[in-house]
Parts: C-alpha cells; structure tokens; sequence
C-alpha cells in the first residue's frame, strides 16, 4: 500500500484519509504574496542605499538617523525585515527538506535556522523601535 | 512557441528515456534558490551591522566603512544583480501560477526577465561603482 516515502499510491483502493494540515497550502501562498510585497520593499530599498545621490558612501549614523526620524521609514524597515526574514527562512526550509539525507540533520538545521530567524527578527525590531539619535549624549 | 516539446526530446537521454534533462526553467529554478540563499545569509550580516546603531556612532559608521572598500562595494554589485534576478524571476514564477497564459509564455518571460535585468544592471553599476572607480583611478 505504501512505500518507502510513505505514500499511498495515486490509486490504491483506501488512501488516507483528508491530510491534517494545510500548512505547505499557505506557505506556498505566503512565498507568492510576501514577494509582491518585497518587490517594492526591497527594490526600493536597495534603489535608495546603494544608487541614489552618492549611494553607499553617504551612509552613517546620521543618514540612519534621519530616516529614522520618520514613522515612515520605520514602517518600512519593520515590514521589510518580518516579510524578508520569514520568506527567506520559509525559503530556506525548502532547501533543507530537499536537500539534508538524515532526519537527525534535517532536524538540527531546521532547528539552527528557526533560532537564527527568531534572533534577526527579534533584534532588528528591538533596535528599530529602541533606536536612539543622541545616544552618546 | 513556447518550451520544448517531447517529441523533439526524445532519445536524448541515455539509459531508457526518464531521466530529466533539465531545461532552461530548470535552470531558472537552480538560480532563484541560489540568489535567495545568497540573500538570505546577506540579511543576517545585515541586520547585525544595522544593530550596531545602538551601540554607538563611532562603531556603526567604522562597520559601514566596510561596505565602501571597492572588493566590497563590488560584492555589493553582485547581491544586487542577484536580488534583481530573484524578484523579476519571482514576479515571473507569480504570472506563470496565476496568469492564465502564463504557462504559455514562462519561455519567452524568462528572457524578458533577463533582458530586463541587464537593462537595469548596467546603469545600477555604473552608479554603484562610480565613486570607487573615481577614487581608484580619478588619480584626485
């Protein structure tokens, strides 16, 4: 009835019953709807950072600073930094299913990268919403 | 149009036929999972260096100086050329689900794709490299 993946054959006489979850449904979905998203985000991001008036070279403290000063921006970061860190680490789910042999490995770097996701995440909220101008003041 | 057909595949592959030979949409695939694990490892680098504005000025803006040293500022080229290829090919894997003729079209959107990139690419290099360029050789 069923082989070594544990799948049923498309036509065994008894399939199992309704699948419990529908969660690879939804992050399929996510993956389509949080790209839309960081399209703009991102793009827009790297067009500002990287090639408008002087790019890369003007950045410090103060460029960040000032960009910071607006709930605008701010807004922006939060959602590129949430959206950008759970489509990539949907992402990279993927590959580590595809690609790791061993449960015990599948495992332990499914495990590594939910931590690191959870630790990126939580940082870069704490210091979006913590940020201070005057800090040495 | 569109992709390969399977008469036209047929025979080419040695030891009975079943083996996938890959295609361009293969191929596609092959590149947007590595420029999106490329990404991915960038973006935590990135957002750790970010966090150093809350530990003082003077240590944010000596990491950022990192970013303007020219081998830097060239890999910082490459991460780029990389998330413009993931988005384009993204918003074309988004027409080819959605899009009724996507299907019919992911051949000729992927060289849409790749067009688009190089015409967005060149003129992003230029003004990504253009200060360092000068600094290297302007000879100020």
């Amino acid at each position: 009835m069923t082989n070594a993946l544990g799948l049923a054959k498309p036509r065994a006489p008894r399939r199992p019953a309704a699948r419990r979850s529908n969660f690879e449904l939804y992050s399929w979905l996510f993956m389509r709807i949080s790209g839309m998203a960081l399209v703009v985000l991102v793009l827009g991001h790297l067009f500002i950072m990287n090639i408008l008036d002087g790019g890369v070279h003007r950045i410090n403290f103060g460029f960040v600073a000032g960009r910071w000063a607006s709930p605008f921006w701010q807004m922006w970061d939060l959602a590129m930094l949430w959206l950008a860190q759970i489509h990539g680490g949907n992402g990279l789910r993927t590959v580590i299913n595809d690609y790791a042999r061993k449960d015990a490995t599948r495992f332990w770097l499914k495990i590594l990268l939910y931590v690191s996701m959870v630790l990126i995440i939580s940082l870069g909220t704490f210091v979006i919403f913590t940020f201070d101008p005057n800090i040495t003041d | 149009m569109a992709s390969t057909t399977a008469t036209e595949r047929e025979g080419t592959s040695r030891g009975g036929g079943t083996l996938y030979r890959g295609d361009l949409g293969m191929w596609s695939w092959v590149a947007h999972r590595i420029t999106g694990v490329l990404t991915f490892f960038f973006l935590f680098a990135h957002v750790i260096d970010t966090a150093l504005v809350r530990v003082s000025p003077q240590t944010y803006d000596s990491v950022i100086e990192v970013y303007k040293n020219p081998v830097v500022n060239l890999m910082e080229l490459g991460l780029v050329g990389a998330v413009l290829f993931h988005a384009l090919n993204g918003i074309r894997i988004m027409l080819v689900d959605f899009w009724e003729k996507g299907p019919r079209f992911q051949r000729a959107m992927l060289w849409t794709t790749l067009a688009v990139w190089v015409v967005v690419m060149v003129p992003g290099a230029y003004f990504m490299l253009e200060r360092t360029l000068s600094d290297l050789f302007g000879g100020k």
